[in-house]
Parts: structure tokens; sequence; C-alpha cells
């Protein structure tokens, strides 16, 4: 979209990579893959947000039908972006995408259903996905969050996100993981 | 209804000269054409033009088409409020790669001093 893109000088991480597992504050034992690309694993993802608070949306995703979710998820689900879950069990609790904008930039979004949020789960999802990103050479990634959303800035701020953009509705934050090539 | 839309060079503003002409013929407003400098959109102002003949040319509309030089956004304001318009109309939106919405800065300056209703076609 951006060709141009402020991306901070400095390197995060690294960051722990994918599959991981640890107890969340609620006492739940949750674990984070790559998403497998199997149907069992994309109809887990209907289910979450097909469930999803319309209250938690933002810009516009998810959308609100099951069958736009289901398109939605097809696009995002492509081989060329990478996908982590976050488990309790069978059902899926999170979901993180990072999704391609040109050769080298990312863009990333993060869900938590809402009955697993506030249990540190969105930390090590967005840590995850981050790791399993850079293991594969994404190094640029950004992202827009409305303004208002101060516990989703906070959590981008906390894992390395810096504002590069600020004068529209949304703000833009982008996070370098490697040096370029 | 006196309706005002706007249209730049972007996918957005195609679709939504489409559902506004569709929507016009259906209740009979009295529809104006503003075509704008836009940010994102490297369509020329003649194309567009031709585009929204080819959109009128199946309806009974008469549609004013005019050519908006500087800044979208308080140019259409200005229209709107100094000729009596009842609507401002603008796809004024894109999306990001993952699908979210991004409202372009025409579409965030009008909504925020139009006087007139605003309607962004989504």
């Amino acid at each position: 979209m951006n060709a141009d893109r402020r991306y901070p000088d400095v390197v995060s991480g690294p960051f722990e990579v994918p599959p991981i597992e640890f107890v969340d504050r609620e006492e739940r034992t949750i674990e984070i893959r790559p998403y497998d690309g199997s149907e069992v694993e994309f109809e887990a993802l209907v289910e979450m947000y097909t469930e999803f608070d319309p209250s938690d949306r933002a810009q516009g995703i998810p959308p609100g039908r099951e069958s736009r979710i289901q398109t939605w998820l097809e696009s995002i689900l492509d081989d060329d972006c990478l996908n982590v879950i976050a488990w309790d069990n069978g059902t899926a609790a999170g979901h993180s995408t990072l999704v391609p904008d040109g050769d080298e930039d990312y863009e990333l979004a993060i869900f938590v259903l809402q009955p697993y949020q506030e249990a540190g789960i969105g930390t090590h999802l967005i840590e995850s996905l981050l790791g399993y990103g850079a293991a594969n050479n994404i190094y640029k990634v950004w992202l827009t969050v409305e303004r208002w959303n101060h516990p989703a800035v906070a959590l981008y701020k906390k894992v390395g996100f810096e504002t590069t953009g600020a004068e529209s509705f949304e703000l833009e934050m982008a996070i370098r993981l490697g040096e370029d090539d | 209804m006196k309706v005002l839309l706007g249209i730049g060079g972007t996918d957005g503003s195609v679709d939504a000269l489409d559902r506004t002409v569709a929507r016009a013929a259906g209740a009979g407003d009295d529809l104006t054409v503003a075509i704008v400098d836009s940010d994102g959109g490297d369509v020329s102002h003649d194309d567009l033009a031709d585009r929204v003949e080819a959109a009128v040319a199946e309806t009974d509309l008469s549609v004013d088409v005019r050519h908006v030089e500087g800044e979208p956004g308080s140019a259409l304001v200005d229209i709107a409020e100094t000729e009596g318009f009842d609507e401002i109309v603008l796809g004024g939106s894109t999306t990001s790669p993952m699908g979210k919405i991004k409202i372009n800065q025409t579409a965030e300056f009008v909504l925020l001093n139009s006087h007139v209703t605003v309607t962004l076609v989504r």
C-alpha cells in the first residue's frame, strides 16, 4: 500500500517461536500453534469469529455474517500469509495473522475471543506470531489500530511497535524484526 | 432529493458511482457528480467523466457532471452548502490487505465538516 512506510531503526525480539504452551491467568492450558491448513482448524476459526462480540470489531473486521467470515478467512489463511492460533483444547481462543502487503511488508491483526481476554493470551499470541514471522524472514510488520483502543495500543507498544502515522482516524504502528538484506 | 456525489479515481469511487446512479434512478433524485482530484487514484478526470456517462446511459437520469479542482473535501462541502444539496455521497474508503477499512482523508474531512447528511458507500 505504502512503499515508503517508516519502520523503527531498532530490531525488536527475539520472540518465542510457536508451538508454545502456557497456563493463562484463568488456569487454562493454552497452546499456540501455526495454522495447519486443515478443514478442522478452519472451521474452528469460523466458529470463533461467529461468536465474536461486535463491539470488538476493528475497522470492519471480523465481518459480521458467517458467509462473509468464510470469505475473509479464505483470503487471510492463504499460503502466502502466516497464521497462528491459540487453542483451549479444541476451541480456538485467539488468532493472529500476517498478510503480505507488497514484497517485504506485512500487515498484522490479532483477535482474542471475549471469554479469553485479559488472561495473558494476547501477549503470547502476538509474540508467537512475530517469532514465527522472523523465523520466516519477515522483518517489517505494520498495523492500524483505533486510537481509543488503549489496551491494544499498550500491547503493541510493549512488544516493540512504534507509532508511525497519527494523521488519520486510526494510528499506524510498525515494528522491525530484522535488518534489511 | 438533491444529491452531490464526489468521485476520484479509486475503486471505491466507481462502486459508489454505480450504486448512487441506481439509487437516484429509482428514487428520482436530482444527481450532481463532482469529479475530484483523489489521493490514491491515477484515473484522469476525462476517463471518469466517460465512466459517469456510461453509468447514466442506461437510465433516464440527466446528471450534472463537474470537474472540481483543489482540495476535494472542502470543495465538496462548499458546493453542498452553497447550492442547497441535501446529501453528499462518497466512496471514501479503501481496504487494507487484511481487509480493514480505511477512511480516506477526503471522507474524513467531509464527515467532520459537512452540515448536510453524508453517506459513505461501502
